[in-house]
C-alpha cells in the first residue's frame, strides 16, 4: 500500500467504520451499564434541593481540594497539560475544523500552525512523563493492566504522526498523513473499549456520587 | 487493646480453626455464596463506578494506611480487585468477551482470602479517597459491597465477626444486654442524681445508645438525661431498642444489619416517637440515618437525628443554654457523621455556643484524617500495628492545632484515641462533646 491508497483508505472506509463503531461501542457500553438494577434511596434527603447541589462535583471535581492539593497536585497539572495540549491540537487545527465542520455542520477559527504544533509537543512530552509515572510508581503498575498501556499507544500515535507530518518528518507527506489518520482511526474504534470511554463516563459517575453525598449534605 | 472482651464463640464459628474463617461449608460453596452476593450489589451504579476507573491512583494518597506505609496494596481501589474481577468477568458490557477468550479469570477462594486484610483490616471506610478520586468513584460503597461477598462466604476477621454474631443473638456486640443496660441506667441514675427514663409507652423522643458508651463511658448516658430534663423533652430509652450500633452494617452482614435496624424502628413505631436521637458513634448514623429508610422499604415514621445535630437544634430553639467555656479546643469529625454523613454545621454551632475557641484540623470540615479505628477496624487485633501507624497521623494533626482540649462526637472514636493515648504515650484524651454540654448546662428556672 502506497501512501496515497492509504490516506484514502483511512479517510475513507476506514474513518466511516471508525465513526460506526464508536458509535455503536459507546452506546453498548453505556446500555450494558444502565440496563443494571437501580436501587432507590428512601432516605429523608438532608434539604430538598441538596441532592441537586451534589452537582457541582461535576466541575468541582476537577481540581483537587485544598487538603489533597500536596500530594496529587503535580500529576495532576501535567495530565492537564496532555489533556489541554490534545484539545488545543485537535480542535484548534484548521484541517481538523474542517472534518468537524463536514460532519456536523459546527464551525470556528481556527489557530496558527505553530501553535498547534507547540500544543501537540506539550501533550506528547506529558503523556511521555506520564507513561514514565505509570511505569515507576508501584501504585500505578500495580493497578495497570494492556488497557492502561494500548490506550496510552493509541493516544500517543496520532499526535506523533500527526507533528511528523506538520513537519514533513520521516516517510513522505501522503504516507504520514496516512498514518497520522489511520492512528485516529484506531484512537476512535477504541475509545468505547477501553478507558478513554472516561470521557464519557466522566460525567455520570461524578454526577451519580454528587447526588448521592449531596442528599446527604455531606462535602463533594 | 480491649475494645471488645469476647468470650467465647457459640457462632458457626466454633468449628473452623482458622482465623478467618466461618462456618463449615465447602470452599466451592464460598466462593459461590461470595460471587453470588458480588453480583447481587453489582447494580448500575457500582458497575458505572467499576467502569470508570482511569487506574490513576490518587485515591492512594488520600488514604492513611498508603500514606503511612507507602505500600501500594493500599491503594483504595485495588482493596476490591476481586469484586472488580468478578464484574469484569461476569456482569460488564463486555463481559461475554472476556469469558469467550479467558481474559479475565475466575476469583479464587485464595484471592478472596488474602484480600481479607485489605477488605477489613485496612479500611475504615472513612471515605477520604472518594474526595480525591477525579472520577468521583465512591470506593467505601464497593468495599462495604465486598465486605458483603465476604460475609456471604464467611470470611470475615475473627476478631469482626464475634462481636457482629454476638450482637446478632444477645442484641449487642459488646455484651450490653438488656440486664445490663437496666443495671447501668440504675447505678448512673442514682451516682449523678438524674432521672433515667426506660421504657416509657410513650414518648416524642426515643434515646439510642452505643454499647461502648454503656460499657466504657456510662457517663455520657447521664449526661444525655441532664440535657434531655433541661431542655424538658418527653424521652425514653427502650429496653427492646437501645443498641444503635450495627456491627452487621461493619462486618458485611445483610441480615444482622437489618435486624439491628428493625430494632430500632420498631421501637420508635412502637413508642410513638416523633424523633430518634443517634448517639456519639459514627456508623450508627450511616446505619439509620442513611440506610434505615432503606432496610424499612419506605420512608421512616421519625427524624432522625445524631446527638450534635439534636443539640444544635436545641440551641437554635432557645430551649439550651450552656455557660461559657472559652477553653482551645478542637474538634474530630467522625467520618461517618461529618466526611460520609453530611453533619459539620451543628458541632460548630455548639462550640459556638460554648463560647470555646475552635481550631480546625483541616480547611474544609469533615476532611480531617480518620481515627483508624472506624468500620470495624478497631476490633481486629492483629491489625493492631498498622492501626497505630494511622493514628500518628492522626495525632500529629491534632497536635498542630495547639488546642488544649480534643473534642470528637463519635465514641468509638473515643475508643481508638484512648488507645492510641496509651500507646503512644500521649497527653490527650479525646473527650466527648455531649459530655463538655451536659458539664455546661446554664442554671434553669
Ligand atoms: S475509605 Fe478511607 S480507609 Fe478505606 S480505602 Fe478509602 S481512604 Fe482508605
Ligand atoms: S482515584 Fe479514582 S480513578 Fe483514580 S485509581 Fe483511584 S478509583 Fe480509580
Amino acid at each position: 500500500m502506497n501512501g496515497a491508497s492509504l490516506l484514502d483508505f483511512a479517510r475513507g472506509p476506514a474513518f466511516e467504520a471508525a465513526l460506526a463503531i464508536m458509535t455503536f461501542g459507546i452506546a453498548w457500553r453505556l446500555a450494558g451499564i444502565f440496563a443494571l438494577a437501580r436501587s432507590v434511596d428512601r432516605s429523608e434527603p438532608r434539604s430538598r434541593f441538596s441532592g441537586l447541589r451534589g452537582l457541582r462535583i461535576i466541575l468541582s471535581r476537577s481540581w483537587p481540594r485544598a487538603e489533597f492539593r500536596e500530594r496529587v497536585l503535580e500529576w495532576d497539572i501535567v495530565g492537564y497539560l496532555f489533556h489541554i495540549g490534545y484539545a488545543v491540537a485537535f480542535l484548534g487545527y484548521a484541517p481538523h475544523i474542517l472534518l468537524i465542520r463536514n460532519l456536523f455542520g459546527l464551525r470556528w477559527p481556527g489557530l496558527p500552525g505553530g501553535i498547534i504544533a507547540f500544543a501537540a509537543g506539550v501533550s506528547a512530552a506529558s503523556l511521555l512523563a506520564l507513561l514514565g509515572h505509570r511505569l515507576s510508581s508501584p501504585v500505578l503498575r500495580q493497578l495497570s493492566n494492556f488497557d492502561d498501556y494500548f490506550t496510552w499507544l493509541v493516544t500517543f500515535a496520532p499526535l506523533v504522526t500527526g507533528l511528523m507530518a506538520y513537519y514533513g518528518i520521516g516517510a513522505d507527506f501522503q504516507l504520514m498523513l496516512g498514518l497520522h489518520i489511520f492512528s485516529a482511526d484506531i484512537l476512535f474504534v477504541w475509545l468505547p473499549f477501553g478507558k478513554l470511554m472516561h470521557v464519557i463516563l466522566l460525567v455520570f459517575s461524578r454526577g451519580t456520587t454528587g447526588a448521592a453525598y449531596g442528599r446527604r449534605g455531606a462535602p463533594v | 487493646m480491649s475494645a471488645t472482651t469476647i468470650d467465647t464463640a457459640t457462632g458457626p464459628g466454633k468449628l473452623e480453626p482458622s482465623a478467618g474463617r466461618q462456618g463449615t461449608f465447602p470452599d466451592a460453596k464460598r466462593l459461590e455464596y461470595a460471587m453470588t452476593s458480588f453480583l447481587q450489589d453489582l447494580g448500575a451504579t457500582a458497575a458505572l463506578y467499576l467502569e470508570a476507573c482511569v487506574h490513576c491512583g490518587q485515591c492512594a494518597e488520600a488514604c492513611h494506611y498508603y500514606v503511612q506505609t507507602g505500600d501500594p496494596k493500599y491503594t483504595p481501589i485495588w482493596k476490591i480487585e476481586p469484586l472488580k474481577k468478578a464484574y469484569k468477568r461476569h456482569v460488564g458490557p463486555f463481559s461475554f468477551f472476556y469469558r469467550l477468550l479467558g481474559l479475565k479469570k475466575a476469583v479464587t477462594l485464595a484471592e478472596l482470602e488474602s484480600w481479607q486484610e485489605l477488605i477489613y483490616d485496612s479500611c475504615t471506610m472513612c471515605g477520604r479517597c472518594a474526595l480525591v478520586c477525579p472520577m468521583g468513584i465512591d470506593i467505601p460503597s464497593l468495599v462495604l459491597a465486598a465486605r458483603h461477598g465476604m460475609q456471604a462466604a464467611g470470611l470475615v476477621p475473627r476478631d469482626l465477626w464475634e462481636p457482629t454474631d454476638r450482637a446478632n443473638r444477645e442484641g449487642s456486640p459488646l455484651g450490653a444486654t438488656k440486664e445490663v443496660l437496666k443495671e447501668r441506667i440504675a447505678w448512673v441514675s442514682d451516682e449523678h442524681s438524674v432521672e433515667i427514663p426506660l421504657d416509657r409507652d410513650r414518648a416524642d423522643v426515643l434515646v439510642t445508645v452505643s454499647s461502648v458508651e454503656i460499657m466504657k463511658y456510662p457517663t455520657s448516658l447521664a449526661a444525655i438525661a441532664k440535657v434531655m430534663r433541661h431542655v424538658g423533652a418527653s424521652w425514653t430509652f427502650r429496653s427492646d431498642g437501645y443498641e444503635a450500633t450495627n456491627f452487621g452494617l461493619l462486618a458485611g452482614d445483610r441480615k444482622g444489619q437489618r435486624d439491628a435496624t428493625m430494632r430500632l424502628i420498631n421501637a420508635a413505631i412502637a413508642v410513638n416517637a416523633k424523633v430518634v436521637i443517634l448517639p456519639e458513634c459514627g456508623h450508627a448514623y450511616q446505619a439509620l440515618r442513611w440506610v434505615g429508610a432503606n432496610v424499612y422499604g419506605k420512608a421512616l415514621p421519625f427524624r432522625v437525628l445524631h446527638i450534635s445535630e439534636f443539640l444544635a437544634q436545641e440551641i437554635r430553639a432557645g430551649r439550651l443554654t450552656l455557660k461559657t467555656d472559652p477553653r482551645s479546643m478542637t474538634f474530630h469529625d467522625p467520618c461517618q457523621v461529618a466526611r460520609r454523613g453530611g453533619v459539620s454545621g451543628a458541632p460548630r454551632e455548639i462550640f459556638r455556643a460554648l463560647g470555646a475557641d475552635l481550631r480546625e484540623m483541616s480547611r474544609t470540615p469533615g476532611l480531617n484524617w480518620c481515627c483508624g479505628g472506624g468500620g470495624g477496624v478497631i476490633t481486629v487485633h492483629h491489625a493492631d500495628p498498622l492501626r497505630y501507624r494511622v493514628f500518628h497521623l492522626k495525632m500529629q494533626q491534632v497536635e498542630e492545632t495547639g488546642a488544649d482540649v480534643l473534642v470528637s462526637s463519635c465514641s468509638n472514636c473515643r475508643l481508638t484515641f484512648d488507645d492510641g493515648q496509651a500507646h503512644f504515650h500521649w497527653d490527650k484524651t479525646a473527650q466527648s462533646l455531649l459530655e463538655i454540654v451536659a458539664n455546661n448546662l446554664a442554671e434553669t428556672h
